[in-house]
Formats: structure tokens, C-alpha cells, sequence
């Protein structure tokens, strides 16, 4: 690896803990961000001839201390630390100048950086690009392709995203253990809806948006990394390592989804999954369930199947009643039924799934999964009428060929019967 | 005589590597790895999970503790390691600086191992 390229790497990790404790000091989002763009080019400038400083976070918030501080000068009050020179150059000097930064602030800095993000007033998209832009530092170049919208219009949006949150004011004091975990909570679910939206990619941009996946396992390792014993943190971090795993395998050539059942296992990246299936045993072990476990032992299970047919469905079932009454939802019963259907059958599966109508008439999965039962059950017409339900309420192209594909299905074996009754 | 080489380095800087650089790296690594195998030479080589994936045992009093995380929060973490029959010291720390070459950025530490057995000696 070139110099620059591990410098890159090393400027990028260091940003979320370096960005954060400016924060903390600045109290202002841009005066944070430019005091640390200013700490990332004199690195650059720097680190090649001094070589890299042991703490990369302590030399970034100490020097971008120093270049924030000339804007901030003007009130009077700060004084100046030395010039980064001698920061890395004299090894007692830095040594105790990084003892001057509290340790145990970096965690409460890193959450409060990303609950910022989260602000309940801002959509969920909104919340995902901030996160980016700010906490990752991806450019807004990047965060518009996989978005699909231009760099204007992200860059736009950004700011006013920005604008938003410093009206609403940063919460500065330190959290007592209920905000605490109540912060940790809804940081998760912003680092989930970042996942997700690189998740749910399909066709050309899938290997952009993709990218998204990466960002948000950084993510939730950085989390892992400040709370190690929140076993939720371990789930969601298991949770997206394990969905992210399947990612070459669940695409074809044109990008359409292809199905678990029809995936090539051999694709699957091994690594991913023995580390979400080591942060999934971890969590077990402090027998304190949550949504994020339980999705994440479900995975769990998919990824520990060779074949399909190895699939422990039974256990799936168990795990998604266990989701059910954590978190009462009509798309969770959804994903049981067809857990129901491989482990008891097709009848027992539709009797959970014909209830949901009132309230998913209008979700596309609600009648691909409907007619999938019913073609099993051989109620053909009604599964026909179902299917062309799915495919007027299909959100993609690839939504829509995937009902296409079962709908194929249905006339295949209805032709083979009746040549059989030809013949 | 059996020399550990240790390999620490910054795991969220490891984390932030992208996949082209990550396999750039284990080829290289693999180019070391395969020398030495061909001498002969090469033991057993692992690569650990991050520490995020580890759990620590510590007794209190009669009471095994298990915290989760590593044995202790460190600038660089310990993320794999080689076991290489070297001449000696000077031999042992030629292989650490080849591997050091292919995976810069961090320490490799190089021990020499006391006690080897990978078959216990009672079965």
C-alpha cells in the first residue's frame, strides 16, 4: 500500500472520534468540521516526513484545536497550543498533551456526533446522507450517486440538514445511563436505515449504493468499539455483517435480487459470516434479547445452512414469534408465515397470513408472499389474482420480474397438467 | 529455533481499508508466506477477528468474570501471528521486516516460542 493510501485510511478512521471531541470543544458543527478538514492537510503535509504519530485521533483534535483557534480567537479566551511540529517530533510532550484529552469522553463525543444525525425532525434520508457527510466524511459526490440524485441537489440538502440540526442546538451535557441508552437506541436505528439503503440497491447501482453497507458495518464496529458489552450493538453489528455477506451472491449479471433459496452459497464472503456468527454468540451469552439479536440469529441461521434444504425453519419460526412480541409488526408476521410454510406447511402459513390484509393490502411482499401459498396450496387462479395484485403495487423493476418469474411458474405447471391429461 | 511473530496494528485503520486494498495486502502476504513455506519453514498462521469479537476471563475471587472486549484497551491491537523456524534472532527479525514490508503501517513483535506442541503430548 502506498504511504498515501494508509495515511487515507488512517485520516478516515481517525474522523469519527477526532470530529466528535472538536465538536465538544468548538460547540459548532462547521467551525468542527473545518478545524478538522485544516488538521487532515497539514497530516498530509506532515506525516510522510515525521513519520505517523502513535495516536492519530490526539495529534488530529490537537492540531485542529490549533487551526480552529485563530477563528475563535477573536472572542479572547482560548490560548494556543503548540504548533503540530513539535507535536510529533517530541514524544514526552505528546504523550502528556494526549493525556490532557479525557479517554473516557471520546465515547459520549463519538454518540453525541451521531445522534446529532438523527434529529426526529428530519426524514430518514436526510438523517442517512448527514451521517455520511459528517460522521464518515464521505464527499457529497458520492453520497449523490447513491442517493441517484445530483451533487447539487445532496449538497443542498445537506445544508439545510445542517441548518436544522444547529437550530435545534447540540446537547452538550453529559448524558446520565437513561439518555445514554436512549441515544445508543436511535444512533443504531440511523446506522440500520444507512445499511438498508445500500441494501436495498438493485440494478446498475448496486455496486455504489453497496458501498452504504460498508460505511454502516464501520459504523457499528466504531459502536461496538465504545459499548462492548450492549449486546443489541453486537446483534445490529452481526445483523449487517451477516445480510452483508450474501451481497455477491444476491444480485445476478443485470443486478435483478436473486432469491436465498437460488443464491450461490459458494459466494458468500466466509469471513463476514464467522464474525457476525462470533458477535451473535457473544451476544447470546448476556441473555438479554432484542430486535437486533433476534434478526441477527435468524441470519445467523440462514448463513450456517449449506444448501436450503439445510435450513433450520423450524428454529426461524421460533425466532420470528420471539420478534413478534418484542416488536408487534404485521411485516414481521409476514416474514414468519413463510418461516411457517417451510417448517409446517403452506395451509398453516396462509391461515397467519390472510388476517394481514386489512393492513397490508397495499404492500407488494403481502401478495407475492399470499400467492406463494396459495400456487402451493394449487389454488392457481386465486394465486394468479394475487400475483397481479404484487406486480400493480411492484416498487422495481426487479420487484415486479421476481412475480413475473413465479407467475411463469404457475402457467409452466399448469401446462405440464394439462399435457398430462392430453396424454 | 521457533519464532511468533506477532502483528499489531490499528484494526479501525485495517477496518477502513477497501476491498482492493485489502487484497493487495493478503496477496502480498501470501507471496511472503509461500517463501517460507517452500523452505520449510512456515507453522501455523492466524488471523484474528477484530476485538470486537472478543471476550476476556479474569477470576474474581473463585468467580470466573467474562467481559466482553479485549484483554486490554491498546493504540494497536494484536490481529494475527505466524509461527517460523528461524537460525536465530537476526534470521527471525529478516522475516518480520519482509512481513512488515507486505503489511505496513504497524509492529510485528517477534518472540521466540518456549513451548510448541501442536498435538497435545498426552494423546
Amino acid at each position: 500500500m502506498s504511504e498515501l493510501a494508509w495515511i487515507d485510511a488512517a485520516l478516515s478512521s481517525a474522523r469519527p472520534q477526532a470530529l466528535a471531541a472538536l465538536l465538544r470543544y468548538f460547540r459548532d458543527l462547521d467551525t468542527a468540521e473545518e478545524a478538522f478538514q485544516n488538521a487532515s492537510l497539514r497530516a498530509l503535509r506532515n506525516w510522510p516526513r515525521n513519520g505517523p504519530p502513535r495516536d492519530p485521533v490526539a495529534w488530529l483534535v490537537l492540531v485542529g484545536r490549533n487551526a480552529g483557534i485563530d477563528e475563535k480567537r477573536k472572542t479572547g479566551r482560548l490560548t494556543e497550543l503548540p504548533p503540530e511540529e513539535t507535536i510529533s517530533d517530541d514524544g514526552d510532550r505528546e504523550a502528556e498533551l494526549v493525556a490532557t484529552i479525557d479517554e473516557a469522553d471520546y465515547r459520549d463525543d463519538v454518540l453525541r456526533l451521531l445522534f446529532v444525525c438523527c434529529h426526529p425532525d428530519l426524514p430518514p434520508t436526510r438523517q442517512i446522507a448527514l451521517a455520511l457527510r459528517i460522521v464518515s466524511g464521505l464527499p457529497v459526490e458520492r453520497i449523490a450517486r447513491a442517493f441517484l440524485v445530483g451533487e447539487a441537489a445532496m449538497e443542498q440538502r445537506i445544508t439545510r440538514a445542517k441548518a436544522k440540526i444547529a437550530s435545534a442546538g447540540v446537547p452538550f451535557a453529559a448524558p446520565d445511563a437513561v439518555e445514554r441508552a436512549e441515544r445508543l437506541g436511535a444512533v443504531a436505528a440511523m446506522v440500520y436505515l444507512v445499511f438498508n439503503e445500500g441494501y436495498s440497491a438493485t440494478g446498475e447501482h448496486v455496486a455504489e449504493r453497496s458501498a452504504l453497507c460498508d460505511e454502516a458495518i464501520r459504523l457499528g464496529r466504531l459502536l461496538l468499539r465504545m459499548y462492548p458489552a450492549e449486546p443489541e450493538v453486537m446483534g445490529l453489528t452481526a445483523l449487517m455483517l451477516l445480510q452483508h455477506a450474501r451481497q455477491r451472491a444476491r444480485h445476478d449479471a443485470a443486478g435483478q435480487i436473486v432469491l436465498l433459496d437460488d443464491q450461490d452459497r459458494s459466494l458468500w464472503n466466509r469471513g463476514m459470516i464467522t464474525e457476525g456468527l462470533a458477535l451473535v454468540d457473544k451476544a447470546v451469552r448476556h441473555r438479554a434479547p432484542g430486535p437486533y439479536q433476534a434478526q441477527a440469529a435468524i441470519a445467523a441461521l440462514h448463513a450456517r445452512a449449506q444448501r436450503p434444504e439445510d435450513t433450520d425453519w423450524k428454529q426461524i419460526d421460533l425466532l420470528y414469534a420471539a420478534l413478534e412480541r418484542m416488536q408487534p409488526s404485521p411485516v414481521i408476521t409476514l416474514n414468519r408465515a413463510v418461516a411457517v410454510a417451510k417448517a409446517h406447511g403452506a395451509e398453516a402459513a396462509l391461515a397467519l397470513v390472510e388476517p394481514l390484509g386489512d393492513r397490508l393490502g397495499s404492500y407488494f411482499h403481502f401478495h407475492g408472499v399470499r400467492g406463494w401459498l396459495l400456487k402451493q396450496l394449487g389454488r392457481d387462479a386465486e394465486a394468479k389474482d394475487a400475483f397481479d395484485r404484487a406486480i400493480s403495487l411492484a416498487g422495481s423493476a426487479a420487484e415486479a420480474n421476481q412475480i413475473r418469474i413465479q407467475l411463469d411458474g404457475l402457467q409452466r405447471d399448469a401446462g405440464e397438467r394439462e399435457g398430462v391429461d392430453q396424454g | 529455533m521457533l519464532y511468533a511473530i506477532l502483528c499489531y496494528h490499528k484494526e479501525d485503520v485495517v477496518g477502513a481499508w477497501t476491498r482492493e486494498e485489502e487484497e493487495a495486502c493478503m496477496a502480498r502476504l501470501a507471496a511472503v508466506q509461500e517463501d517460507l513455506a517452500r523452505e520449510g519453514r512456515l507453522g501455523p498462521v492466524a488471523r484474528l477477528l477484530p476485538t470486537t469479537a472478543a471476550a476476556s476471563l479474569r477470576m474474581k475471587g473463585d468467580e470466573p468474570l467474562v467481559l466482553d472486549g479485549p484483554f486490554a484497551e491498546t493504540k494497536e491491537q494484536l490481529l494475527g501471528f505466524y509461527l517460523v523456524e528461524c537460525k536465530d534472532l537476526e534470521e527471525a527479525i529478516d522475516v518480520a521486516r519482509r512481513l512488515e514490508i507486505a503489511n505496513p503501517g504497524g509492529t510485528h513483535e517477534v518472540r521466540p516460542v518456549g513451548l510448541y506442541s501442536p498435538v497435545p503430548a498426552t494423546l
